[in-house]
């Protein structure tokens, strides 16, 4: 991989640490001294790093360096979406007038802000089909929880009270049975059948009184679209179940489809997969939610609503109740908002068709090389099986750590559960032809490798800033901050 | 101004070329005919005909130049805290923020990376991570910290089934002088979970058998240092839990929460180098005592060596996450605000030992400073007589409501009013930011308003 630099990262801040050294110089105290507490209330030592600016300049540039990412490397990480991030967001997001405004300041002087995330909720309404809109879940997981407590509060208002029972796909996120859970939901796995669809006998099978909803990701992690999905909404409708809708993998359904069309009643997006917002090695993203006009009493609250020329925030009827400290992750909406007015109508729809074209390009020129367990039109990812391979002796994960080799970041590995050796590739609209094709002829070239030289792969990476890491290791001997007497 | 851009397509057919999307028309056939078809439509094909391609009632369009003039005329109809002097506070808050953090924050290598599960691509952000834990360990006087959550008010309302977890009890006692935000979101999470929430006077709270925790925060929502010593006390003899929020600012200057024995520490991280941004993004600190580490919720990265021996850093203890336990696991979280925990981990370097304690006793003078001033003020008075830090309530002589619209017309923006908790009550913060200038400019403005 590019090793831009010689700066030294090995030694912690701490270890690197000089007395007297300071990274800020700060104003004088100008207004008179006043008498401070007890002095049992006041702290001894603080224990930070005393470093100057240069050095720290020098350190995080350097720990920079040791990353992959979208702007350094193709990062084709499935059910990721890891698309260019535009640097005009973040600009807009940074300036004054968005990133200095105080959440509990009057609406009168924040009326930019509210008319964004009005036309927001107007936009992801329009986009989903779901036209009630809360912007205030701060990721993609905390949608799901949103959504589910709206599913339960629902049911309950209706005297409702057996529906305890949610099923969930077995190649569903993990996030997504943990959310129920935290809803308080029973989870109940569902099967999917041979063509990667929803099984729709074990769907009928759950779908009873006690039957709360089910909760789909469309199109799958399979990156399948579930051709049985209206089927599917109306058995769960039938049994007065409701069906939640898992937005990771909107980036293939954009303008050529819209989920409240096709039954779902509440969905969450992920601004950070969809629009664009930076991933930030691990957020900050966005998970809004939206639903039908039946269940938009029950959001979480705040929503922004319009009152003649001006807005403000409200709190729905019925609502589930705060989900989050203020009003949502604003930097990160007025991100997706500048992304979506960039895009406009017809760049909407151009992500999806560009992204899922680019999908079944590569995969029908790795078809035959790896394994398809699941051989038909994809959406916006393909799921590929390295049975092949395994057969020969290496892996999906030496495949994916030699993948680092050629400078490209790793497949999703290893998931979906149901997929044996499973390696998962969004390639998204945002790479050029030429970088697919140099992944493919890299996805192929490792194959061969495999006969030739399976421990070139097998001991792969070579090229990254570490080898392979003894992570058992780190679990059984945890090693999670560092202190003075565990240095040398 | 779109309409007549040659490449607009009209109803949303053709192509559109954006500048976001490299594939020309060009390419596009070339990918088609490998695929042996002749348009894109036709990969849509799994998409029911009666619901594929629905009308998008979506503006047109916009080029970069269009966009800026768009959000530029937003932003200007608010009001920025920079723009004259600013006293509001109450869990986000006005300091001074480092030219660095925003420089390398935005470094594409940072903040267009993924979650570094893919350890040998990611050291960067896994050492940053690691930094993050031992800094907020050291700021807070506990033993273990996670990569973050998502803001101040998630991650108190994690710790709070955390306890429950811990304790195998079913009961939560918030103290009055938490945030009513933080009371509103610990009530959302617990509603499913057969979790009762109680609300207590921390000057007496009733803790009983069934009490999984106590939830304090330090200093309190209304600026006043609680006496965390017996507080903790009290809740240990009930064998619960003792919850604490924590002001990182306030940690450059007071004991520590981990000093009076608190079990588990929370926070916003947004004081640390994160702009105010209308509540968000922010990051959730998160740390607790070595004994309950496996019942903590999100990310850890773990300090190891690779296969020569070199140091390195991975995710760890990962059983405890929704992607190995699913819906056993201890959270369903997932993010954890990475890019703003490496905010906040340039910024404690940055201001770094010395810098840390001279912010705190800067907001710390300012404020009492201020609050000494206004009560001297006929009409005004400081109704809770407690040690504070930077944040404190006014009793004012009418509404505060009323008094900060007067004080906006003088372009200073004044406190919250929290006359349902304090009769007249303005909660005010000062902090570093506020010169002396501003605050005389704020009792001058005061002292004409009755």
């Amino acid at each position: 991989m590019q090793q831009g630099g010689n700066r030294q990262t090995e030694k912690l801040m701490l270890e690197r640490s000089v007395p007297g050294r300071v990274g800020v110089v700060l104003p004088d105290l100008d207004v008179p001294a006043q008498p401070l507490p007890n002095n049992a209330l006041l702290r001894d030592d603080l224990a930070l790093p005393e470093l100057s600016e240069p050095e720290l300049v020098q350190y995080f540039t350097g720990l920079s360096l040791k990353n992959f990412s979208i702007d350094t490397h193709f990062y084709p990480l499935g059910s990721c979406t890891m698309k260019y991030n535009p640097k005009i967001n973040d600009e807009v997001a940074f300036s004054p007038g968005f990133a200095s405004i105080h959440p509990m300041q009057p609406a009168e002087h924040s009326q930019g802000a509210l008319e964004l995330l009005h036309k927001l909720q107007g936009f992801l309404g329009e986009i989903t089909g779901l036209p009630a809109v809360s912007l205030a879940t701060l990721a993609g997981a905390h949608g799901e929880l949103g959504g589910m407590l709206m599913i339960r509060a629902h049911h309950l208002a209706n005297g409702d009270t057996t529906r305890t029972k949610v099923a969930i796909p077995d190649s569903a996120h993990g996030t997504n049975p943990a959310s129920a859970a935290m809803a308080g939901f029973d989870v109940v796995e569902l099967a999917s059948d041979e063509q990667g669809n929803v099984d729709l006998n074990a769907l009928r099978a759950v779908s009873g009184p006690d039957l709360a909803g089910v909760m789909i990701t469309l199109p799958s992690t399979l990156g399948l679209f579930d051709t049985h999905i209206v089927e599917v909404c109306n058995i769960v409708h039938e049994a007065g179940g409701l069906v939640y809708g898992d937005g990771a993998n909107m980036n293939a359904l954009l303008g050529r489809v819209k989920l409240g069309d096709l039954g779902f009643d509440v969905a969450h997006l992920n601004l950070h997969k969809t629009f664009s917002t930076p991933h930030g090695g691990g957020g900050p993203g966005a998970g809004p939610v939206c639903c039908t006009n039946q269940l938009a009493p029950y959001l979480a609250a705040p929503i922004v609503s319009q009152n003649g020329d001006s807005y403000e925030f409200s709190t729905p009827a019925k609502s589930i109740g705060k989900l989050s400290g203020f009003h949502g992750n604003f930097g990160v909406l007025v991100r997706a908002y500048t992304y979506i007015r960039t895009l406009g109508d017809a760049g909407i729809k151009s992500i999806s068709g560009n992204a899922v074209l680019s999908a079944n390009y590569m995969m029908n020129a790795l078809r035959g090389v790896y394994h398809l367990p699941f051989d038909r039109t994809c959406m916006h990812e393909a799921v590929f099986s390295a049975d092949f391979q395994k057969e020969r002796g290496s892996s999906g994960l030496e495949i994916a750590k030699r993948l680092l080799d050629y400078g490209f970041h790793a497949p999703t590995m290893y998931f979906p559960l149901i997929v044996h050796e499973a390696l998962m590739i969004e390639p998204t609209e945002s790479e050029t032809k030429e970088t697919i094709d140099a992944f493919i002829q890299a996805l192929i070239d490792i194959d061969q490798e495999v006969t030739d030289d399976k421990d070139l792969v097998n001991n792969a990476p070579h090229t990254t800033p570490v080898a392979r890491l003894d992570e058992a290791k780190a679990a059984r001997q945890p090693d999670l901050r560092w202190q003075p007497e565990a240095a040398d | 101004m779109t309409a007549t851009r040659p490449n607009t397509p009209i109803a949303n057919e053709g192509h559109f070329q954006s500048h976001y999307i490299p594939s020309t028309v060009d390419e596009q056939s070339e990918m088609l005919s490998a695929l042996g078809i002749d348009n894109i439509d036709q990969l849509f094909a799994d998409i029911p005909v009666e619901f594929r391609n629905p009308h998008l009632d979506l503006p047109a369009p916009l080029s970069e130049l269009e966009i800026q003039q768009e959000l530029g005329r937003m932003a200007s109809k608010n009001r920025a805290m920079g723009s004259g002097p600013s006293f509001l506070g109450a869990g986000s808050y006005n300091h001074f923020i480092p030219s660095i953090i925003k420089s390398l924050i935005t470094r594409g290598e940072f903040i267009t990376a993924y979650t570094p599960y893919q350890a040998e691509a990611s050291q960067g952000t896994l050492q940053v991570i690691y930094e993050f834990q031992t800094l907020i360990c050291n700021l807070y006087g506990m033993e273990v910290a996670n990569a973050g959550m998502y803001d101040g008010a998630t991650s108190l309302a994690e710790a709070a089934l955390m306890a429950c977890r811990v304790t195998k009890r079913e009961k939560v006692a918030l103290a009055d002088s938490i945030s009513p935000a933080y009371i509103d979101v610990i009530r959302t999470y617990c509603q499913s979970q057969d979790i009762a929430v109680e609300i207590v006077d921390p000057s007496n709270p009733a803790l009983g058998e069934e009490t999984a925790c106590l939830v304090l925060q330090y200093p309190n929502y209304f600026g006043y240092i609680e006496d965390l010593e017996a507080l903790v006390d009290a809740t240990h003899v009930q064998g619960a839990l003792a919850v604490v929020s924590c002001d990182p600012t306030a940690m450059g200057m007071l004991q520590t929460p981990g000093h009076y024995g608190a079990d588990i520490v929370t926070g916003d991280g947004q004081p640390l180098g994160i702009p105010v941004s209308y509540g968000g993004p922010y990051v959730g600190l998160f740390a607790t005592k070595q004994e309950y580490i496996r019942q903590m919720p999100s990310r850890l990265s773990g300090r190891t060596i690779d296969k020569n021996g070199k140091t390195g850093y991975v995710l760890t203890l990962q059983t405890r996450e929704q992607h190995i336990r699913r819906e056993r696991a201890t959270s369903n979280i997932c993010t954890n605000e990475a890019l703003y925990a490496l905010a906040s981990t340039i910024y404690m370097a940055a201001m770094g030992k010395q810098g840390m304690k001279q912010v705190a006793e800067l907001c710390y003078h300012k404020s009492h400073y201020a609050a000494a001033q206004i009560a001297s003020l006929p009409g005004y008075s400081l109704p809770i007589d407690k040690p504070f830090f930077q944040e404190f309530v006014v009793q004012c002589p009418s509404s505060p409501t009323d008094i900060n619209k007067k004080l906006i017309d003088l372009n200073i923006l004044g406190g919250l009013d929290v006359s349902e908790k304090i009769p007249d009550g303005m909660l005010l913060c000062v902090t570093e930011m506020n010169s002396k200038d501003d605050i005389d400019a704020l009792v001058a403005a005061l002292s004409e308003l009755k």
